[in-house]
């Protein structure tokens, strides 16, 4: 007997759960249910015991009185201000660590990246111990470690270390004198601000005439006298419209001026030196991802070693570097919430720490936290991807 | 025909070197230890700022932990007088009395002391288990994997919380702490989040769009906020979520918020070792006919696991050093027993924070640079293996 393969041979019978489709379904169908019964299961626990501890739910509390002290604020705050109100102070504390954080870190970041790529032996092995040691050491102890171990250890008041143009540290924080525009500072500004947009103008004009007639033109130069020069000599001319609220060591404490808290100056130093140090590594890979031949193709048409920095190895590190450098940048921020270890008011010390424990409302308190985050997190990535799609080598 | 250029020139030409000279040695100046200074340290004018610039800086900086650690530290002594600069009349470095007196107490925490050879045969089980995992002329090395993962879990856990039906009085976590805690905490993040994260992994690069959906949820919510915020959800949130009866002790819901924050991370290094292999290899275990299990584990995640070995080693190192923020949620790991310590009215001296926070650093540096030296030699032989 033969079997006729062209046509009328039943198909092999598969039973229908064994269709990838079927299957595929009925995984999922299970995957949902078992993750809503979860999440119901979840939801009913959290509503009987939030009633049994007689725990408000909602966000009413967002405009309730605060009643606590915030140390340092960067918008008006006392404590008879809102919840929200301090959430505010809290998230402009923490923009204000991580964005300066974040200068630093990227200063020492590539000046120690660079210096491990030195020939010279001893900058060489100096940036590596930096690097080896800093990244295996754990952020929170560093922190406890300048906080008070440095900072706290510094003499208090009485014995306060006078720092030549009136600015005093102690065990308080560093106390400087702070600037106090007068009228006709106005001016200055003014010119500051033209500076700034005649230097570029200049910068467009010497490009253009560069690329058509091949002159250089000083433009370092011009520019500083632009941003520089010119507004200095408007600020004399103006009768030196500034002045200094110079602080005064009191008896028991510093009035005017400018503080820094200690708080604040050890979290900045913490972050800034430990992520330089990831900072640094990420420097030292992008620029040896540029190949060798890049740099000898660009000597042997007789570009000098800095033209060639400049011109040819940066431009296609920075391809390698950017992205894993954002990443860095975030980590720094969310590094910030160890704040709450040393007691700087950034947004988790305020919020999950002193409201949560005043309101007792854990679920939306820990949700505000989480969504501040998660947006920063989610909106830097984006204009990261956009960023890399723009900037992507172009194969052939 | 004329002569051309070339030939004009050759014939000009009046002397033609016929031997080899005699190969020079080269200048004094530039082997030895002075050419090697030349060279490394003074080559250029800024270079000889550089070197003179840091090398005050090391010459400032080294001597001075030198001194502080071994040369003004004190060794022997009974209470804070023997640290202290007004009674010793001279400079004071560490004072290791100090951290010897309070060394148990950095190990163990508060665990009970009748009870602390239990904490020993831990560490020595978990000494065994490293070792044995790690070295490769090791023996059966296909058994370490199970009892690291499946034997040495449960050992710890009847051996640590007791079990009363075989004599072990039962310890709470409360009493737990130190170093103790410390890898306890790591530990636990390590064995956990292998596993989930590959799941993760997968579910990520899966075909099904809720699987996919829920991975990537996971995934990309755990990665974006800090690990501080989702210690205090473990904390605070979590005993909402259960009847009140089934309440989660301390220590288990900072676990909980550890194990889920590194699952996330872990999934991302895996999902780039399983995006390096190439499509060939799903294709051909479809081929020979395996089904999607049988693809993954015996194909595609054997060589995807190998090239992430570094990675997922470098993310240990992460999760170490993260082990410290369970302090901030009120658990006593190693840094925790510290703070403690360095506030004791007994010891109080300027230099008794510095001491403490010098063997919490020397505690951490030893043991990543350990894995860091491991990922790199890992590295160093998978390229080794690669090279034709």
């Amino acid at each position: 007997m033969s079997i006729d393969l062209r046509a009328g041979s039943p198909p092999a019978r598969v039973p229908f759960y064994n269709y990838p489709k079927v299957r595929s379904i009925a995984y999922q169908v299970a995957l949902c249910a078992v993750i809503a019964f979860l999440v119901w299961g979840a939801a009913s626990n959290a509503i009987d015991n939030l009633q049994k501890a007689n725990i408000a739910s909602g966000f009413g509390f967002w405009d309730n009185t605060a009643g606590f002290d915030i140390s340092q604020s960067l918008i008006p705050y006392t404590n008879q201000s809102t919840y929200g109100r301090a959430f505010w102070v809290g998230l402009l504390n923490t923009l204000l660590v991580a964005g300066i954080g974040i200068v630093f870190a990227t200063i020492i970041g590539f000046v120690v990246g660079i210096a491990r790529l030195s020939k010279n032996w001893l900058v060489n092995r100096a940036a590596s111990g930096y690097v080896e040691t800093i990244r295996n050491i754990p952020l929170l102890l560093q922190l406890l470690f300048w906080y008070n171990a440095v900072l706290k250890a510094l003499p208090d008041l009485r014995d306060s270390v006078k720092i030549p143009g009136g600015a005093f540290l102690n065990n308080r924080g560093l106390f400087m004198p702070e600037p106090i525009a007068q009228t006709g500072f106005g001016f200055v500004l003014i010119a500051i601000a033209a500076g700034i947009v005649g230097s570029i103008g200049y910068y467009i004009w010497a490009k253009r005439r560069q690329d058509k007639t091949g002159q250089q033109a000083p433009v370092f130069l011009v520019s500083l006298g632009l941003i520089v020069g010119v507004p200095l000599a408007v600020f004399f001319a103006a009768g030196l419209p500034l002045t200094f609220s110079y602080p005064e060591a009191g008896r028991f404490n510093i009035r005017g001026g400018i503080e820094v808290v200690p708080e604040f100056a050890a979290l900045l130093f913490g972050l800034s030196i430990y992520t330089a140090a990831f900072i640094a590594e990420v420097v030292r890979a992008g620029i040896r991802a540029v190949s060798h031949g890049q740099t000898e193709a660009a000597y042997s048409l007789g570009l000098r070693p800095q033209p060639t920095l400049r011109l040819i190895v940066v431009p296609q590190a920075m391809r390698v570097i950017i992205p894993p450098l954002t990443s860095q940048y975030l980590n720094l921020t969310k590094n910030s919430t160890l704040a709450v270890a040393i007691g700087y008011p950034d947004l988790v010390q305020i919020f999950t720490g002193t409201v949560l424990n005043q309101t007792g409302q854990a679920v939306e308190v820990v949700a505000i936290t989480m969504a501040v985050y998660l947006t920063i997190s989610l909106t830097t990535s984006l204009f990261m991807n956009i960023y890399n799609s723009r900037i992507a080598l172009v194969e052939r | 025909m004329t002569m051309s250029e070339g030939d004009l020139a050759v014939a000009q030409l009046k002397f033609v070197r016929q031997t080899t000279l005699e190969q020079q040695p080269p200048p004094a100046a530039l082997t030895g230890a002075l050419g090697w200074l030349r060279e490394n340290l003074v080559s250029t004018p800024f270079n000889v700022v550089l070197t003179i610039l840091i090398g005050l800086f090391l010459f400032w900086l080294v001597p001075g932990i030198v001194n502080f650690l071994l040369i003004d530290a004190v060794w022997t002594g009974a209470d804070r007088d023997a640290c202290r600069e007004i009674v010793q009349n001279r400079p004071i470095g560490a004072c290791w009395p100090f951290a010897w007196e309070r060394l148990a107490y950095f190990t163990y925490g508060s665990y009970p002391i009748p009870q602390r050879w239990r904490v020993d045969i831990f560490f020595a089980m978990l000494a065994i288990g490293v070792v044995w995992i790690l070295s490769l002329k090791a023996p059966r090395r296909d058994l370490a994997a199970y009892y690291c993962f499946i034997v040495l879990p449960i050992c710890s856990f009847i051996l640590l919380s007791g079990f009363e039906a075989i004599g072990l009085p039962h310890v709470d976590t409360v009493l737990w702490g130190g170093v103790l805690v410390t890898i306890v905490v790591s530990a636990v993040g390590i064995v956990v989040s292998l596993p989930i994260g590959i799941l993760l992994a997968l579910g990520r690069k899966s075909d099904m769009p809720t699987v996919k959906l829920f991975s990537v949820l996971f995934i990309e919510f755990v990665r974006g906020v800090p690990l501080v915020t989702v210690l205090f959800m473990a904390s605070v949130m979590l005993p909402l979520f259960v009847p009140e009866q089934y309440s989660p002790d301390k220590l288990l819901r900072a676990l909980i918020g550890i194990a889920m924050f590194a699952s996330a991370y872990m999934a991302e290094v895996v999902r780039a070792g399983l995006q390096a292999i190439p499509k060939g290899q799903f294709e051909g275990a479809m081929a020979v006919g395996l089904g999607y299990w049988q693809m993954m584990r015996l194909i595609v995640l054997p060589q995807a696991l190998k090239i992430t070995i570094p990675n997922i080693v470098n993310t240990y190192i992460g999760l170490f050093k993260d082990t410290t923020l369970v302090f901030i949620v009120g658990i006593f790991d190693l840094l925790h027993t510290i703070e403690v310590s360095r506030l004791d009215p007994k010891w109080a001296t300027p230099v008794t924070s510095t001491t403490g926070y010098a063997v919490a650093g020397l505690f951490y540096l030893v043991f990543c640079y350990a894995m860091s030296r491991y990922a790199r030699a890992t590295e160093a032989r998978l390229a080794k293996s690669e090279r034709r």
